[in-house]
């Protein structure tokens, strides 16, 4: 029974971190209905800016995360104006054909940079640190701080989309973009900030990922592959339906580890499946795609 | 009295040039050493599976970056029909084609349901599903694959010499009768159905085209060919695993560069394409990881200034169209309608 207790609960916690995947793809795909082919490759490199920063500046990952997210959300910025911009329009081709070249660059590049080796990064002490929650029952204290930090991250969106100047910007544009234009919303501005948000949220993402297991420059096309199933499964444009999206994803596959190692992968795919048979809006939608 | 033609000048030149390459690659096996003969047929496969994907994606609008599971499926119905049923693999490979087509139907009623880009992960995840189910198959060497027995191998001809000349003859057969097929459709009722989605999905549903019917076609007959290619790829390759054979990179990031270089939603534009790759491929692999990293750079640059890739550069400047895919009516008096559309 508590082993159960145990896996649910880790699953539970590690679909905070698919959430945090989730939530940047579901901000720039309402916003600007951008489907970023590049996500999961983009994590990577924040865990691997995060690698740079730890041995550079020789602080722990937790507070590199002050280098980190201001780097990535600059880049995110230049990112949107400087290319992906231009690939905009009814024609949904050009954006995904341009991630998916993106994807293939940013795999490459680190595979050319740091080599097919794996990382990751140390976080001392507090990796392995746990408490006891009932006989039985232990919780790392890392895994919940990420859990907790997902959950604050989610709460961030949801705030900054409904109750500030830019959110409004970004729902103006997510609902008409040229009426927000004709009000003098400078949309290539609007969705470079919702871009610079997004990997201001992949660095968070990035490097909770590395400090939690090994990484490598190949592994980003599943975390894409995570964060769409936890979008799909949460409903689309529902900040706090990815984070329910990411725990039932996180769980599927704690289950699916516990009868066989070889079904944590499949049981999380089967239940995304599953989902879109019986109920392809989501569990929690709130505007049509 | 009126009527529709599809030739032109530039297509009837282009069909006469495709027919004396043709002659000249059927004999291939008497002036071509091994190695030639067998990049030759690695060639065709990319053809045959870039065309596919262009008539999925350029042509019916459906971005997958998922078809890597057909390539898989198709292989590992080869290794399957020919290693525990014993059937001969190239009556395997045709088997391929409907199984994989029968599979792509429920495989359809699950992705349709995601609209534009997120239908293009979906068909991913499909993929992903596909790979792990296969690592399970203990039968089939589970994750880390098996190779075909010499005995099966050694079975298709007599001579070594011989059986090479086969492989080659069918990877030929199997792209012309791929290209052959999309080129039958194109020219048919549904091909003109399907060059108006290409050029405006809403105007062609308002016209009466059943959009959504003629895209689950067009899903199934790409699975359907794209199978039958994989299964050929990996009798080539003698050998199969659920990583190489469900591969994004090389079944589907090779595939979609291709088809954007050489001209994305043209018949012509796989041919060119899969020519420039194999050419760049010849003289830069040696450069590994930044290869690569430069081939999605190029990939970058054609859609931001060139959308309509090298073939489409050419057929717009020049008018030129190497197959009879245009429509154009002929008036009785003999004036043309000089506005046909594109092919």
């Amino acid at each position: 029974m508590t082993e159960w207790i145990n896996v649910i609960l880790q699953g539970v916690l590690i679909g905070g971190l698919y959430a945090m995947f989730a939530a940047g793809l579901a901000l720039i795909f309402g916003v600007m209905r951008l489907v970023n082919i590049a996500h999961g490759d983009l994590i990577v490199l924040a865990a691997y800016v995060a690698l740079l920063v730890t041995q550079g500046f020789g602080i722990d990952p937790l507070t590199s995360l002050i280098v980190v997210v201001p780097l990535m959300a600059i880049l995110g910025y230049g990112l949107q104006r400087g290319l992906l911009n231009f690939t905009l329009g009814p024609d949904i081709l050009p954006p995904l054909l341009v991630t998916f070249g993106l994807s293939i660059i940013i795999q490459n590049g680190l595979l050319e940079l740091f080599t097919a080796d794996s990382r990751k990064l140390l976080a001392g002490a507090i990796e392995i640190e746990t408490f006891k929650l009932m006989p039985g029952v232990w919780i790392g204290v890392l895994p919940l701080i990420q859990f907790i930090v997902a959950v604050a991250v989610i709460w961030g969106l949801q705030m900054l989309f409904y109750r500030t100047a830019l959110g409004r910007a970004f729902r103006a544009t997510s609902d008409d973009q040229p009426v927000a234009q004709l009000m003098g919303l400078d949309t290539r501005h609007v969705f470079a900030m919702a871009m610079a948000l997004s990997l201001a949220v992949i660095a968070i993402a990035g490097v909770f990922l590395a400090v939690r297991a090994n990484f490598d420059p190949a592994i980003g096309p599943a975390r894409l592959i995570f964060g769409f199933e936890a979008v799909i499964i949460g409903g689309l444009g529902s900040m706090w339906g990815t984070l329910a999206g990411g725990i039932i994803l996180g769980v599927s596959q704690a289950i699916g580890a516990q009868i066989d190692p070889g079904w944590q992968l499949l049981a999380g795919h089967i239940v995304f499946l599953a989902i879109l048979a019986v109920r392809p809006e989501g569990l929690f939608p709130k505007v049509s795609g | 009295m009126t009527k529709v033609e599809h030739a032109t000048t530039s297509s009837r030149i282009g069909v006469a040039l495709i027919g004396a390459a043709l002659i000249v690659l059927v004999v291939a096996p008497l002036w071509g050493d091994r190695q030639t003969l067998r990049l030759l047929a690695e060639i065709f496969t990319y053809v045959a599976l870039a065309s596919l994907w262009n008539l999925l994606a350029g042509y019916a609008g459906l971005v997958s970056v998922g078809q890597q599971a057909y390539v898989g499926l198709g292989g590992y119905l080869l290794f399957a029909l020919a290693m525990l049923v014993g059937m001969h693999p190239i009556l395997a490979i045709l088997i391929a084609g409907p199984v994989a087509a029968l599979v792509s139907v429920p495989v359809a009623a699950l992705i349709f349901r995601l609209r534009g880009a997120y239908f293009a992960i979906g068909t991913w995840v499909v993929a992903e599903v596909f790979r792990l189910i296969a690592s399970q198959i203990s039968l089939l060497g589970g994750g880390s694959g098996i190779s075909l027995p010499a005995q099966i191998v050694i079975n298709m001809a007599p001579s070594r010499q011989l059986r090479e000349f086969e492989t080659y003859w069918l990877a030929l057969g199997l792209t012309v009768l791929v290209l052959g097929a999309i080129v039958v459709l194109l020219r048919s009722r549904h091909g003109l159905a399907l060059t108006a989605i290409r050029d405006n999905e809403q105007a062609a549903q308002s016209s009466g085209v059943d959009v959504s019917r003629v895209k689950f076609i067009v899903y199934l007959l790409t699975a359907f060919g794209t199978a039958m290619v994989g299964a050929l790829i990996f009798l080539m390759k003698l050998r199969i695993s659920p990583d190489t054979a469900f591969s994004v990179n090389d079944w589907t990031a090779f595939v979609i560069f291709i088809t954007v270089i050489g001209g994305i939603g043209r018949i012509e534009g796989p041919i060119i394409g899969t020519v420039i790759f194999f050419v760049l491929r010849q003289t830069l692999s040696d450069l590994g990881s930044l290869y690569l990293l430069m081939m999605g750079a190029v990939a970058i640059a054609v859609m931001l200034f060139a959308p309509q890739g090298l073939w489409g550069m050419i057929a717009e400047r020049l008018g030129w169209q190497a197959l009879p895919l245009q429509r154009r009516l002929v008036i009785a008096a003999g004036t043309t309608d000089k506005t046909g559309a594109k092919p």
